[in-house]
C-alpha cells in the first residue's frame, strides 16, 4: 500500500511501483479529471501539481511521490491562483472540446503561482508542453493575462 | 454545402437535394419531419410537444440534444434556438443527449444521425425552431383557453404566457391543458428583431463542468466492475494475427486476459498499466498480407498517374476546351497528404454485454451507427443494445467512424463484465481514417487580366463512396468537389472534372474542412498565381471577379482593410490572402508570416472576415474559427502521415506535431452582420488557414509551396 496525499487527502493504494500517477489517479481513485493524451509527456493532458509544481503525471512513477502533495484539476480550485484561473477561463470562453484543459489549467495555475504577472514568453516558457487541438491558444493567453491582473484572493 | 442543385450539370445533385429526392433515387434518405404528437398526451405530469421540449409539472424544461458536442458549442446553440421560441430563459433548461435514432433525431440533410459537414445549425435551424414555436404556440392557446380570450392577444416571455393587465400564467401550469391542444402546422417564427439569445454572445453551458474536470467524457466511463483494456492491431492495415506469445503478459501483476481477434490482440487487465505493460510484453508474429509492400512513394506515384486521365465531368459552363487554347497559359499541379485526426480524446469504447443486452459507453459524432455496429456484431435487438453518447474530447470527423465501436464489442464478446477498451496514442495514430492524399491539376487562361477559361481536375479517394454509398453516383464524390465546381469567381469557360483514385490500403475519412480543404488549396493558391501572371495585386484580383459573390466580396474587402494590407513590411515578410465561399459561409482571410533564413515560417497574424448569415452565438463563431484557423495551420506548417511497409510511420506527438501556443499568431476574427440563414463555421477557418500561408510565404520570399505541409528547405536562404 501506498500513501498519497491528493488534494489534501490522504489516500491509500495498492499500486504497482512504476505505475504512473495518471492511472493511479484516473482507474484506481476514478480522479478522472487528470487526462491521458499521450504516455510520453508529450501533450501536457496529464499535468498535475506535485508540491505546487507541473509535472507530467502519464511519467511520473507513484513510488517516487513519496510525501509530496498532489493537486489535481478537481482540487486545483481551492488555491486563490487556481480558483482565478479557472473563471477566467470561464469569463473569456476558453473551452472548445475541452479534454486538455484539466491540464492547461494546472500548468496556468503553477505557471502563476511563480510568476505573479508573467509576459508572453513566460507563458511560452510554462504552456508550450500542453497542446490544445481545438487551438484554444489565443484565448489561454488572454485568460492568464486576466487572472494575473486580477486580485488576490 | 456551398454546392446548389442549379450550380450542377451532372449529376444534378447536392447532399440537400439527394436529401429530397431520396424517394426517388430509391435510397434510404429520410426526409424531416417532426413527430409532433408523438410523446404528447401519455402522461399530464409532462408537456411533450416533440422529440425535442419536454416541460413537466415542475415547470423544469427539457431540452433534447440530437447533435453531439465536441467542443463546436453545439448544446448551448441548439438551447439558444430552442430556448428562444419556446420563450424560456437559459439557465432555466436542461440538457439532455438524444438516444440513438434516426427517425427522430436524423440530421435533416443526411437522413441519419451525424454531427458533421458543419451542418448543425444549417440543418436544424429551421426545424427547431419551429419546434420552439409550435409548443410557444400550444402553451399560449392553453392559457387562452383558461381565460377565455383570444390566443392572438397574449405573448410568451421567460417560461410564462402574458395577458392583459399583468395576468401571467407559468408554463408550469399550462402542461396539462396544453397537452390537450392540437399542435398547429404553421406556428409564427419570432422576427429577428425580437430575438432575446440569439444573436448574443451567451456563456456555453458545457464549459462550468470542463474547467473543474467534472465532465465526463467516453474515456472516464466508470461502470461498475469495469476493466481495462488496450490493443494493438496489425501494423500493416489489413494484416492479421499469425501467432501471439502471451506467457510474459500474463504473468505481470494485473493483467486478466489476453483475447486474441482475427486482426488485433487486447490485454484485458485491473487498470490501463498494467494493460499497457501486458501489451508491451505479448510477442506478436503477425501475417502482413497483401499490403506490406505499399509505400507514400508508390502511392503518390498511382496518384500522379489517374490523375493524368480525363475524369467525369462535375461541372462545365461554355466551352473552357477552346477558352484554353492560345497564349497565356498557365498550369499547376497542387498535392495534399495523408493526415491523422489525433484528437486530444483517444479512441475508446466500454462495452458491457451480457447474455440479452449490450450496454455501451462512447463519444461519437454518429450514435445510431455506433448502435447499429453492436446490433449487426451482437444478434440483439436495437433495444437492447443501449448507447450512452457522451461529451467528445475531440472529433473532427474521426468520430463519423465507428471502427472504436465494432474492435471494443467484439473484444467485449470474449470478456465478463464491462470493459474499457482505450488505444495508446500510437495506436491511434497508426489506426487511423486518414483525410486522403489528394492531386489537383489547374489550368487557365488569362484575357485582360481576368480569367477567360478555367479547367480543375481532383484526383482523391471518394470517401462518400464508402461512407454514404447512396449518395455516390455517377462516379461524382460530392463531397470531393466541393468549394470546386461552386467556385466564386466569375469564369465564362469552366470544366471541374473528378477522378476517383483510392490509395491501396489506406482507409480514408472525412477530416475537419473535409472537401473544400484539398480544393481551396488548390484554387486559392492558383488564383494567386494567376493574380502574379497578370502583374495584379492578389485582393483587387479576386475582387474584380466577384460580381456575383457580393458577401464574399465585402468579406474580401474587410479582411484587406483590417490586416493592413498593402502596408511596407520587413524583409522575408509577406502577407497571402484567401477567398472562399463553403459550408454556405463566405470568409475572406489574410495571414501574414515571416520566414527566417533557415527556412522556418513564423505565422505572425492571421485576419479573417466572415459572413455566416445569422449568427446564434457570437462568441462561439468567433471560437470555432479562431480553433478552426489553428487547426489548419497545424495542417500547414507539420502535418503528414506517410507509409512504408504498408505501414504508418508517425505515431506519437513528437513525429506527429501539433501547433503549440508558441508558434500561435494573434489571430482576428471579424463577423459580418447578415439576415441570411446561418452558414456552417466548424470546417470554415481549417480550410482558410493553409491556401492564406502558403501565399503569404509567396509574397516573403517568391518561393511558390504547391505541396502541404511547408517544406522548409525549400525556403532556406542558407543550409544550417
Amino acid at each position: 500500500m501506498i500513501t498519497l496525499n491528493i488534494n489534501n487527502e490522504e489516500h491509500e493504494v495498492d499500486a504497482p511501483p512504476g505505475m504512473p500517477v495518471l492511472w493511479v489517479l484516473r482507474d484506481l481513485l476514478g480522479l478522472t479529471g487528470t487526462k491521458f493524451g499521450c504516455g510520453i509527456a508529450q501533450c501536457g493532458a496529464c499535468t498535475v501539481h506535485l508540491d505546487g509544481a507541473a509535472v507530467r503525471s502519464c511519467l511520473l512513477p507513484v513510488d517516487t511521490v513519496g510525501e509530496r502533495r498532489i493537486t489535481t484539476i478537481e482540487g486545483v480550485g481551492a488555491s486563490a491562483v487556481g480558483a482565478r484561473v479557472q473563471k477566467a477561463w470561464l469569463d473569456l470562453e476558453v473551452v472548445q472540446c475541452g479534454y486538455c484543459q484539466s491540464g492547461q489549467i494546472m500548468s496556468a495555475t503553477a505557471l502563476l503561482s511563480k510568476t505573479a504577472v508573467p509576459d508572453d514568453a513566460d507563458i511560452n516558457a510554462a504552456m508550450a508542453g500542453n497542446i490544445c487541438r481545438c487551438g484554444t491558444y489565443v484565448r489561454i493567453r488572454e485568460a492568464i493575462k486576466r487572472a494575473a491582473a486580477e486580485p488576490a484572493g | 454545402m456551398a454546392t446548389d442543385p442549379k450550380d450542377f450539370t451532372a449529376p444534378r445533385y447536392s447532399r440537400r437535394a439527394l436529401l429530397k429526392g431520396g424517394a426517388a433515387t430509391g435510397v434510404l434518405l429520410l426526409g424531416f419531419t417532426l413527430p409532433f404528437g408523438r410523446a404528447r398526451a401519455a402522461s399530464a405530469e409532462v408537456f411533450a410537444p416533440n422529440a425535442f421540449i419536454r416541460i413537466d409539472a415542475k415547470g423544469k424544461v427539457t431540452l433534447i440534444m440530437p447533435q453531439v458536442e465536441m467542443g463546436q458549442g453545439i448544446y448551448t446553440s441548439v438551447a439558444m434556438i430552442l430556448a428562444e421560441e419556446l420563450s424560456v430563459p437559459l439557465e432555466q433548461v436542461e440538457l439532455i443527449a438524444a438516444p440513438p435514432s434516426d427517425a427522430l433525431y436524423g440530421n435533416p440533410v443526411f437522413g441519419i444521425q451525424v454531427t458533421g459537414n458543419s451542418n448543425s445549425v444549417r440543418a436544424f435551424w429551421k426545424p427547431l425552431r419551429q419546434a420552439g414555436a409550435t409548443a410557444r404556440a400550444m402553451l399560449i392557446e392553453a392559457a387562452a383557453r383558461q381565460w377565455k380570450v383570444p390566443a392572438a392577444a397574449l405573448r410568451a416571455e421567460a417560461g410564462a404566457v402574458l395577458g392583459s393587465g399583468g395576468t401571467r400564467l407559468p408554463y408550469a401550469a399550462l402542461i396539462d391543458a396544453a397537452s390537450r391542444v392540437p399542435p398547429p402546422k404553421d406556428a409564427p417564427l419570432k422576427a429577428r428583431r425580437d430575438f432575446q439569445l440569439i444573436g448574443h454572445p451567451l456563456k456555453r453551458l458545457d464549459t462550468p463542468d470542463k474547467v473543474r474536470g467534472r465532465t465526463t467524457y467516453g474515456i472516464d466511463a466508470m461502470p461498475a466492475g469495469v476493466k481495462f483494456a488496450t490493443l494493438m492491431a496489425c501494423p500493416v492495415f489489413g494484416g492479421k494475427v499469425r501467432h501471439v506469445d502471451d506467457a510474459r503478459a500474463k504473468a505481470l501483476p494485473g493483467v486478466r486476459q489476453v483475447v486474441v481477434l482475427e486482426d488485433l490482440v487486447a490485454v484485458v487487465a485491473d487498470h490501463m498499466w498494467a494493460a499497457k505493460q501486458g501489451l508491451a510484453a505479448l510477442k506478436i508474429e503477425w501475417d502482413e498480407g497483401a499490403n506490406s509492400q505499399v509505400s507514400s512513394a508508390q502511392i503518390w506515384q498511382q496518384l500522379r498517374e489517374a490523375s493524368t486521365q480525363e475524369g467525369v465531368v462535375a461541372k462545365s459552363v461554355g466551352d473552357a476546351a477552346t477558352a484554353l487554347q492560345g497564349d497565356g497559359l498557365v498550369e499547376a499541379a497542387y498535392e495534399l497528404p495523408f493526415l491523422a485526426h489525433a484528437t486530444m480524446e483517444p479512441m475508446n469504447c466500454t462495452v458491457h454485454l451480457t447474455q440479452g443486452s449490450c450496454e455501451i459507453w462512447v463519444g461519437s459524432q454518429v450514435l445510431s451507427r455506433a448502435q447499429a455496429i453492436a446490433v449487426k456484431l451482437t444478434g440483439l435487438p436495437p433495444e437492447k443494445v443501449i448507447v450512452h453518447n457522451h461529451l467528445i474530447g475531440g472529433g473532427f470527423g474521426r468520430r463519423l467512424e465507428v471502427d472504436y465501436v465494432d474492435k471494443a464489442v467484439r473484444i467485449a464478446q470474449h470478456v465478463e463484465g464491462p470493459v474499457k477498451v482505450i488505444w495508446l496514442r500510437e495506436e491511434d495514430v497508426r489506426h487511423d481514417v486518414y483525410r486522403p492524399v489528394y492531386r489537383d491539376l489547374l489550368s487557365a487562361r488569362l484575357e485582360h487580366g481576368r480569367i477567360q477559361g478555367w479547367k480543375h481536375r481532383i484526383s482523391g479517394s471518394a470517401i462518400i463512396a464508402r461512407w454514404l454509398p447512396p449518395a455516390f453516383q455517377k462516379g461524382i464524390d460530392i463531397d470531393a468537389i466541393d468549394s470546386a465546381a461552386d467556385i466564386p469567381y466569375d469564369i465564362p469557360h469552366l470544366r471541374v472534372e473528378y477522378v476517383r483514385a483510392e490509395p491501396p490500403a489506406v482507409p480514408t475519412g472525412f477530416w475537419r474542412g473535409v472537401g473544400p480543404n484539398n480544393n481551396v488549396f488548390a484554387i486559392e493558391s492558383f488564383i494567386d498565381e494567376l493574380a502574379n501572371k497578370a502583374s495584379a495585386d492578389p485582393v483587387e484580383f479576386r475582387s474584380r471577379m466577384l460580381g456575383q459573390q457580393p458577401r464574399l466580396k465585402a468579406a474580401l474587402e474587410l479582411a484587406a482593410a483590417k490586416s493592413g494590407w498593402g502596408d511596407a513590411l520587413p524583409a522575408r515578410s509577406g502577407r497571402g490572402v484567401a477567398a472562399q465561399v463553403a459550408f454556405g459561409s463566405f470568409i475572406a482571410t489574410v495571414a501574414q508570416v515571416e520566414v527566417d533564413a533557415y527556412g522556418a515560417v513564423h505565422v505572425r497574424r492571421i485576419v479573417s472576415a466572415v459572413d455566416t448569415g445569422i449568427v446564434v452565438n457570437p462568441d462561439t463563431v468567433i471560437a470555432q474559427l479562431q480553433g478552426g484557423l489553428l487547426f489548419g495551420l497545424t495542417a500547414a506548417l507539420y502535418g503528414e502521415i506517410t507509409i512504408e511497409g504498408g505501414r504508418v510511420q508517425q505515431s506519437n506527438f513528437h513525429d506527429y506535431r501539433m501547433l503549440r501556443i508558441d508558434q500561435t499568431p494573434a489571430v482576428e476574427v471579424y463577423l459580418i452582420d447578415s439576415d441570411e440563414a446561418p452558414g456552417g463555421i466548424g470546417e470554415t477557418g481549417t480550410t482558410a488557414a493553409p491556401p492564406a500561408v502558403a501565399n503569404a510565404i509567396y509574397a516573403a520570399t517568391g518561393v511558390r509551396l504547391r505541396r502541404l505541409p511547408i517544406e522548409r528547405a525549400l525556403l532556406a536562404e542558407r543550409r544550417t
